[in-house]
């Protein structure tokens, strides 16, 4: 029988603001607990919210990024009592939030749709002592108040995804948009983005909807999925059963590798949501709204397809090309390789040194001015540096933190071998090998390998491979 | 007749360095020390930070600087005004123990203005009740008649000023409990157009209704005190960015051209002699040149009702946060859902856990469309009525309260008539409108009435205009004999 999943994920993203959502307080995180904190923010008796013009932009951005509609939004207050919510009420926005209806699409084109993505506030951070690490048989609770009120943006995706592979993918692309959008920091190991996915199954594509769990406590891509293909099992299992899946909110358990009950639909809490009276709806104007979406840079999308066009001339990017593609755009190291083409580099050569050796310091290669890089690739292409040297050249320019390739070559004393040494090292190659060289002649292509090897061996890594091989053929005749 | 103006007076001598902010604190330390032991009009009189206060007063008018527009006035603060360093109780025990770490906006700008905080007054328990009787405290009596009420919530602030403790005092109103104890302690109280004052430092009762005004012997000290507090302030998201009306300019402008509605919805359940001084009123007004027609609005009459879904609705959530985590009160219990319950069960008195279960009710899954979004429409209703009435008329008049004070325990255990003391009242705080109580003579029990005004969004000038003219048309009332010691 084939199963199918249904999935959909709410993802809870903390603003990279200067302050909080609505005080003056620093967004930091790790400080001191307790030390981000004002009347405000620890709910203190008489004060008052006042919205952060920095949060609603970084939001519309966000909105503008999936493709939402941007609207009149309002904020509601949602009752809860807990020790780690200073008011014992969330603000957060409700039946009129300010992004809706966006999309986003996967790497490999699959759409998925963005039902709202909307504002609210964060709770202060409840540290229970006691062995177990849960409010049940805690010896005392902590309670850390710098995380209250931090802005965040809650993403609710339509429950489009039907595979654990495709709700990883759209994490990985929902996080790499964050980022490139300015609105997050998108590390999910300090919290900066929380994963809840909502999970049912189904016979067939043609039955509607399964009863859905909700699973919370996903610290990861890979929690995520295993967590998604555990709780499809257990829900399979239960209807295969006979039994029905109830509906639930579920934990995950990293460690022991499944989902637990946390509390059922009967004991969800009653929010009594109602429109939060100490704010006034939040309106913005097209001016404002267009201005935020000036801002935006190329969206990772954007940025693929625009490496993946460099490659129309010549039959169109391999598969593994795509993939170097992909990892260079999440580095954020796309500009290089468009600069090097533009400069007359070849796509291949440019994307390959990208991904391959500029990824291996990213922070260094997103600091290289460009131009720098494109020069290293135009003496590469030449000929002028072998590919051991254009290496060497641009790890030097790496710990330099730029510099001239041209004369960082030569310091390295990486001269192009003239024709004649060239000459004169592969003849001795061949006089060294002569029983490799009379296979060679019979026919056995693969050891041109064996003699350029050789030769780079020799010349420690600086003859030009392509002049070595264009030598071996003229020595065969 | 004209009344007297101690606050502006005070301010100006001060200023002058004709009398010291000191002697006129001191004048007032001593009427409270022979008083407050009968009145109970405050939870805490703070005469050594006020004392200090009038001395850096003094100094400032000595080195001829000017302390500002209320320079060496006393005021007195309702106890859910956060005052830096000094206990905010709102009269609750929830509070036990709590002292703000900031002021309030109308306290900085107080003290901007050169008065002098002279104490922090009762209240019914975060300002919910119509007589001072809900506070953890203890009641607080009527200057006019100890074995009466002073009226609610503000009843310590309006009490304060009709003893002569302080000349000033501010209060909050959310249906009524700044102008109704105003008008049972004979005094001039006034609820501002919604988002004139910024509420920043007032503990909430009900968010959307709340609104800081003023409390003063006369129209013009009241004027002074309302252009002192109001203005835009950035950290109330709810404070308008329109300017706001001044209105101590305007007060001798007299009402020519302005048409007065006698509100008729408002007359029905008021006693008889309260009427009458309506009347009377009117007939004043039109003597000095008003245009008086009778208007009927009979949106109001639905107030009540929607007022006691929405404002506990409010609450139920503004309260919540008293849970013995972070401040205030806190029983200790096994668990925190225990330590919460038995801090709120022990901290809460029984009118506010009344207002916070029928709150929480109303806006619970399955009755929220029913009782409070039904509750939000009726209050678009009115705002709808009064608009067809501010169509014909300037202001509207009525009695603010139906009755004059009664009697200490009368209503206490019967909320629903409790209640109906702020029928008057009430539409003003749904509608975001101004209104202001004016003392109109005694009525039949010789206890003051006072008559209200009620204006359009940010009519404050209006308004004052017309109270300067009520207020010199007003048959003269005794004023309170205060026996020194305990009442009976």
């Amino acid at each position: 029988m084939s199963w199918q999943m249904v999935i959909g994920l709410e993802v809870h993203c903390e603003l990279r603001t200067a302050t909080k959502l609505f005080c003056g307080c620093p967004n930091m995180f790790g400080d001191e607990p307790n030390t981000n904190v004002c009347p405000n923010c620890l709910g203190l008796p008489g004060s008052l919210p006042v919205l952060n013009q920095q949060a609603v932009e970084l939001a519309m951005a966000i909105g503008t990024a999936l493709h939402c509609e941007i609207r009149p939004s309002t904020f509601h207050r949602k009752n809860y009592f807990y020790p780690d919510q200073a008011k014992d009420y969330q603000i957060s926005q409700y039946d009129e939030p300010l992004n809706v209806n966006g999309y986003l699409d996967l790497p490999d084109g699959f759409r998925v749709g963005i039902e709202r993505a909307h504002m609210e506030e964060d709770t202060g951070k409840t540290t229970h002592a006691g062995t177990s690490g849960r409010i049940h048989g805690a010896d005392y609770s902590l309670v850390d108040y710098n995380r209250s009120g931090v802005p965040l943006v809650e993403i609710v995706s339509a429950p489009d995804m039907r595979t654990a592979d495709q709700a990883r993918a759209y994490v990985t692309e929902l996080r790499a948009i964050l980022v490139a959008s300015g609105a997050s920091d998108g590390k999910m190991e300090e919290g900066s983005m929380r994963v809840d996915a909502n999970v049912s199954v189904r016979r067939t594509v043609d039955d509607p909807f399964g009863t859905r769990c909700e699973i919370k406590n996903l610290n990861s891509v890979r929690s995520l999925g295993r967590a998604i293909e555990y709780e499809a099992e257990r829900q399979i299992a239960l209807i295969e059963s006979g039994e029905a899946v109830v509906q639930q909110t579920r934990h995950w358990d990293e460690g022991a590798g499944r989902t637990q009950t946390l509390r059922s639909k009967e004991d969800a809490y009653d929010y009594r949501y109602f429109l939060e009276p100490d704010l006034v709806p939040l309106v913005p104007d097209p001016e404002w709204i267009r201005a935020v979406g000036d801002t935006l840079g190329m969206m990772p999308a954007e940025r693929r397809a625009r490496l993946v066009a460099l490659f129309e001339g010549s039959g169109g990017a391999t598969d593994a090309q795509r993939d170097q593609v992909t990892t260079v755009v999440d580095l954020g190291l796309d500009d290089l390789v468009v600069e090097a083409v533009a400069g007359g580099v070849g796509s291949a050569l440019a994307l390959a040194r990208t991904a391959n050796e500029a990824a291996t310091d990213a922070d260094a290669a997103r600091a290289l001015d460009p131009k720098t890089f494109v020069e290293l690739l135009s003496l590469e292409a030449s000929g002028s540096l072998s590919a051991t040297q254009a290496k060497a050249v641009l790890a030097e320019l790496f710990a330099q933190g730029g510099g001239d390739p041209a004369a960082i070559a030569r310091d390295k004393g990486f001269e192009a071998m003239s024709e004649d040494s060239l000459a004169a090292t592969v003849a001795q190659a061949v006089a060294d090998h002569p029983d490799e060289w009379g296979r060679f002649l019979d026919g056995d292509d693969k050891l041109a390998g064996f003699f350029t090897g050789l030769v780079m061996k020799a010349t420690r890594g600086q003859a030009n491979g392509k002049a070595v091989a264009a030598e071996l053929r003229r020595l065969r005749g | 007749m004209s009344a007297p103006r101690p606050a502006l007076e005070t301010a100006a001598m001060v200023r002058a360095g004709e009398v010291s902010a000191v002697d006129v604190l001191e004048h007032h330390l001593a009427v409270i020390e022979a008083g407050e032991e009968s009145i109970h009009a405050f939870n805490l009189v703070l005469a050594d930070a006020a004392r200090a206060r009038a001395q850096e007063i003094d100094a400032t008018v000595a080195a001829g600087g000017d302390p500002g527009l209320l320079a060496g006035v006393p005021v007195a603060l309702k106890d859910n005004l956060c005052t830096r360093g000094v206990p905010t109780t709102c009269s609750s025990r929830i509070l036990d123990g709590w002292r703000p770490p900031y002021d309030a906006t109308v306290v900085t700008r107080l003290a901007d203005a050169g008065a002098v905080v002279i104490g922090k007054t009762n209240m019914d328990e975060f300002a919910m009740g119509s007589s001072t009787e809900t506070s953890a405290f203890g009641v607080t009596r009527n200057p006019h008649d100890l074995t009466r009420v002073p009226g609610g919530s503000s009843g310590g602030s309006a009490a304060a000023v009709a003893a002569g403790f302080a000349p000033l005092a501010l209060g909050s109103d959310t249906g009524g409990s700044i102008r109704q104890p105003a008008a049972l302690c004979g005094v001039v109280g006034m609820k501002p157009t919604y988002g004139t004052v910024s509420r920043y430092g007032l503990v909430a009762f009900a968010s959307s209704l709340d609104q800081i005004g003023p409390f003063a012997g006369s129209v013009a000290d009241a004027a002074l005190l309302f252009d002192v507090i109001g203005g835009h302030d950035p950290l109330d998201s709810t404070s308008l960015h329109r300017p706001t009306p001044r209105v101590l300019s305007v007060l001798d402008d007299g009402v020519d051209g302005v048409t007065v509605g006698v509100l008729t919805e408002f007359l029905d359940g008021a006693a008889p002699d309260v009427v009458a001084r309506v009347h009377q009123a009117a007939d004043a007004l039109a003597a000095a040149g008003a245009r008086v027609e009778e208007v009927s609005v009979p949106e109001v009459a639905l107030g009540l009702s929607a007022y006691y879904l929405i404002a506990p609705g409010e609450a139920s959530s503004n309260l919540a946060r008293y849970d013995g985590v972070r401040y205030g009160l806190r029983v200790d219990a096994e668990d925190t859902v225990a330590m919460n319950t038995a801090t709120r069960s022990e901290g809460f008195g029984a009118e506010v856990k009344r207002r916070i279960m029928l709150g929480t009710y109303v806006l619970s899954a399955g009755y929220m469309d029913a009782y409070y979004n039904q509750a939000l429409r009726v209050r678009t209703r009115i705002i709808e009525g009064f608009a067809t009435a501010y169509a014909r008329c300037d202001v509207l008049l009525g009695p603010t309260a139906p009755t004059t004070a009664f009697a200490i325990g009368a209503k206490v255990d019967d909320p629903l008539t409790m209640y109906l003391s702020d029928v008057c009242t009430i539409p003003s705080n749904l509608a975001g409108h101004p209104a202001v109580s004016v003392p109109f003579g005694p009525g039949a029990d010789g206890l003051p009435v006072g008559v209200q005004l009620l204006g359009p969004a940010l009519s404050e000038g209006t308004l004052f205009k017309v109270a300067a003219v009520v207020e010199a048309a007003a048959p003269e009332l005794p004023a309170p004999r205060i026996p020194a010691g305990a009442a009976s």
